[in-house]
């Protein structure tokens, strides 16, 4: 298991997001961390990498890592594309990567701007000045920079156009070839593309897990633990 | 603890400051002489002055949030302004104290208004700066004529347009009465303000500004009704401390005031009700008493590491404020509360996020300060 | 004509030193959010640097030696009192009100509340003869400072890697450590190049007024908060403008008001773009009418 937590618990503003969230990534593939609007997936996510205060064990590639600081979780060897991109807006597409670069940098870019030329053309450009799904790729292009053994992508294609979906989906294909993944989604359709394994969480703990064809092959389990036409 | 005990502390706290001019109380190392000797009296009406001042003064810092760091200029406002109505213009004390407090509402209430209309987009830094180089301006505005203002000496009480009552060593018990009547008006008005709907307000808009302008609020308003009546108020203190002092000095002018008034309002806790107060005496009480160790011959008789800290009162009140600020946040105030709940440890010992180490707000997006602009850092 | 041009280049002097001190405070300010009222201590710790070693080494190393100071305490103050203080960003700036109390009062317990005379060297005591003005050297040698500042500063954002983790830094703290950087280290490196300001500012401050004294770095620190808050928090190209501004209103009012009336001039300015600033929809109207 690539990861692993177990009894993980986070109190946010006064109330109990993760009441006690126990699951494993596996080494290979895609696990796609499902479930309604709201329930706690990306904090969750944030647990993981130690940016919100928790309680509990979380180890990555058998190494605890709950007493580590963020920057250190991450230098593990952890790609952390966040919700909401966070991609630095005044700084050009180049500085952007640059800021990602660790170790095995120098090779990687050669794959970064086989996925995404557009990203080679545009390196002087501030990234602000990008339209969302390119500002998308920014965000995926830092976590394949490195050495890293996990990607964490948290909702990718929010807010995106279907076409810009697609080419999003095809990237990350390409992407969790190599490296395994936790992906957070709210496309059903995504999911199913590209994920082996689902975790879904449902009031502060996982309720489901297993392979993500067995999950949306049932309709009304599918309606039960996600919600009627996801996007709620 | 129960309201009615609650209610009966003012009045138990009272009845002692009404009793001391009549006690021989003699409290060794605080007071030269006992407790009702002019020159503990003298010390005593100081400590309940600066008493008034902080409880003013947080009414800005603790009860509204705002950071003021240029006070001291209402203060020095009431002062002199005063004074020089005696003293050029020829008239009584009343009404020259009369005046000089509506000076120190009509400027309040402009230098409010100016700093406060960028607090939204400044912040509490700005508005602090701001309040500061304001004060800086009186200063140097007090430093520049000492024709009239006396200069670095200051300018000594005109006794003539004083009623007797309030001069002469002999008549200290009525500076003592004095300041102790500002106290207790002070006291009052802060304490039973914040206790109506104004005071909700005022607390809403501490907490969170933008929330209490969605709610229909206009923050500026009730900031800036605020920051009058502390300026006002600190004028007011300003005539006290002309009469207590027999002078008005530019000291009242310098950050270091305003600074002091800050120290006694974390000291003892800022945003409650008895934390200015205790702040404000004991505040008073220590920089007078290490003034006077600073002075004497045993210091300087020690050896350099211990006689330098020692020989600047400042140092030690520094160092003091920034242990409080640490270990106790609430000031000593909040002191019975950690004590009860067995030294304040948080509930369940929790991971330190890393959002918590880097000061990011939970929740919300950490966007950049308004004014700053990255790409021209 | 050679008035012009001397109150010009004083004026410019004057500004380069504001800049100085603005800078290290805007700077600290643009990452950290941290107020640093013991900024003006810093200058002052740099000032006596300086003060006590002129004469005994060549002044360009007893400069040296006052940034050194300025940052190694700069850093020292950061690792110890700010950082535990991130999530308290109130009670990180009563710290350093109590160090911007506490610090100068011990110089002044030291070294004596009188201001101490600064020799500067023989190459900076004269005048230059520019257009028919006598300058005094000391002031070139400041705006020479400063505009080595204001260059370094920028080719240290934008060329350096720990340039870039400071923008980045700015617009998104959190995400920074998310890509794996530790950006304490940072805050420790803002707050260490900030006190090398304060300290270079504290050294050319003393050869401005041929003096050091305890509260000179708090004095020259209100006026840095006056620049930053005109030229905006977080710019140094604007506190560069505002800071050339404030010394050369200061400088000109000074002669040509009263003497004295140039440091109210400062604050005048400063009321005069607050209440802009603050009205900006009012003053665009006015405009609109008035045109």
């Amino acid at each position: 298991m690539i990861l692993e937590l177990d009894d993980v618990r986070v109190t946010l503003g006064g109330s109990q997001i993760l009441q006690g969230v126990s699951f494993t990534v596996a080494p290979t593939g895609v696990t796609a961390l499902l479930g309604r609007n709201g329930v706690g997936k990306t904090t969750t996510v944030k647990a993981i990498l130690g940016l919100v205060s928790r309680t509990g064990r979380i180890a990555f590639a058998g190494t605890p890592v709950q007493r580590l600081r963020t920057h250190e979780i991450v230098r593990q060897g952890i790609g952390y594309a966040p919700e909401d991109r966070c991609v630095f807006a005044k700084l050009t597409v180049a500085e952007n990567l640059t800021l990602a670069e660790r170790r095995g940098a120098d090779h990687a870019y050669d794959l970064v701007y086989e996925l995404f030329p557009e990203l080679k053309a545009r390196g002087a450009q501030a990234v602000g000045t990008l339209s969302g799904g390119q500002q998308q790729m920014v965000a995926i292009a830092r976590t394949l920079l490195n050495d890293n053994r996990l990607l964490v992508v948290d909702e990718p294609t929010k807010g995106l156009a279907p076409k810009v979906v697609t080419e999003v989906a095809e990237v990350l294909e390409r992407a969790a070839e190599r490296v395994p993944m936790l992906l957070v989604e709210q496309n059903l359709a995504l999911v199913r593309r590209l994920a082996g394994d689902a975790v879904v969480l449902a009031a502060g703990q996982v309720v489901h897990r297993g392979p993500v064809r067995d999950l949306l092959g049932d309709a009304a389990l599918t309606r039960e633990l996600l919600g009627v036409g996801k996007a709620a | 603890m129960k309201r009615h005990v609650k209610n009966l502390i003012p009045i138990a706290v009272l009845a002692v400051l009404l009793s001391l001019p009549y006690s021989t109380l003699s409290i060794p190392g605080v007071f030269d002489g006992a407790v009702n000797t002019p020159g503990s009296l003298q010390l005593l009406a100081l400590c309940l002055l600066f008493a008034g001042l902080a409880v003013g003064y947080d009414l800005l810092f603790g009860r509204l949030g705002l950071m003021s760091f240029g006070h001291a200029l209402y203060v020095a406002i009431g002062a002199y302004s005063a004074e020089l109505a005696m003293k050029d213009m020829h008239l009584p004390l009343a009404t020259a104290a009369v005046l000089a407090i509506v000076i120190g509402a009509a400027v309040s209430t402009l230098l409010g208004a100016v700093s406060l209309k960028g607090v939204g987009k400044l912040g509490t830094v700005g508005f602090a700066m701001v309040t500061l180089a304001f004060a800086q301006a009186g200063s140097i505005l007090v430093g520049r004529d000492p024709k009239t203002t006396g200069g670095e000496e200051g300018l000594p009480l005109s006794t003539e347009k004083v009623p007797a009552a309030f001069v002469g060593v002999v008549n200290t018990v009525n500076l003592y009465w004095l300041a102790l009547a500002y106290l207790v008006v002070v006291c009052g008005v802060v304490w039973w303000l914040t206790g109506r709907r104004i005071g909700r307000v005022w607390q809403a808009i501490r907490d969170n500004e933008r929330r209490a302008e969605v709610l229909g609020l206009n923050p500026f308003r009730y900031q800036l009704g605020a920051f009058v009546l502390a300026g006002t108020l600190g004028a007011a203190g300003g005539v006290v401390h002309l009469l207590v002092t027999a002078g008005a000095t530019p000291e009242t002018t310098t950050t270091d005031f305003t600074l002091a008034l800050l120290v006694m309002v974390v000291l003892g806790g800022s945003g409650t009700r008895w934390g200015p107060v205790l702040g404000g005496v004991l505040y008073t009480l220590l920089d007078h008493r290490l003034g006077a160790v600073a002075t004497s011959d045993s210091v300087a008789s020690l050896p350099a590491v211990l006689r330098i800290p020692l020989s600047q009162p400042l140092v030690l009140l520094g160092v003091l404020f920034v242990l409080v600020v640490y270990a106790v946040p609430g000031g000593l105030a909040a002191l019975p509360n950690r004590l009860r709940r067995g030294g304040g440890a948080g509930p369940r010992r929790r991971q330190r996020s890393e959002q918590h180490r880097l000061g990011v707000v939970e929740g919300e997006p950490n966007r950049p300060h308004p004014d700053r602009v990255a790409s021209e850092l | 004509m050679s008035t012009l041009v001397l109150l010009t280049l004083t004026g410019l002097g004057l500004g380069a030193l504001y800049f100085l001190i603005a800078s290290g405070l805007s700077f600290i300010f643009g990452l950290m959010d941290v107020l640093n009222f013991a900024h003006g201590a810093l200058v002052t710790a740099g000032a006596y640097a300086a003060w006590r070693l002129t004469g005994h080494l060549p002044f360009a190393l007893a400069v040296a030696v006052a940034i050194v100071t300025g940052a190694g305490l700069a850093a020292l103050i950061e690792t110890v009192l700010i950082r535990p203080l991130y999530s308290r960003p109130k009670d990180q700036i009563l710290v350093t009100v109590g160090l911007g109390l506490a610090l100068p009062a011990l110089v002044q317990g030291i070294w004596g509340a009188d201001a101490r005379q600064l020799q500067p060297p023989r190459q900076l005591a004269g005048t230059v003869s520019l257009l028919g003005a006598k300058v005094p050297t000391d002031r070139f040698l400041l705006i020479a400072a400063a505009l080595v500042v204001l260059a370094a500063l920028k080719l240290f954002l934008s060329r350096t890697r720990y340039g870039l983790v400071v923008r980045a830094g700015v617009e998104d703290r959190a995400m920074v450590t998310a890509l794996g950087i530790d950006v304490r280290k940072a805050f420790t490196l803002v707050f260490a190049i900030g006190g090398a300001l304060a300290g270079l500012a504290g050294a050319l401050g003393g050869v401005y007024f041929g003096s050091v004294s305890p509260g000179q770095g708090t004095s020259l620190l209100v006026f840095g908060f006056v620049v930053v808050v005109i030229g905006g928090m977080g710019r140094t190209d604007g506190v560069a403008l505002a800071a050339a501004a404030v010394g050369l209103i200061q400088q000109f009012t000074n002669y040509y008001a009263a003497s004295g009336l140039g440091d109210f001039a400062a604050v005048a300015i400063l009321a005069v773009v607050l209440l802009t600033r603050g009205n900006r929809d009012g003053i665009q109207r006015l405009i609109r009418r008035a045109a």
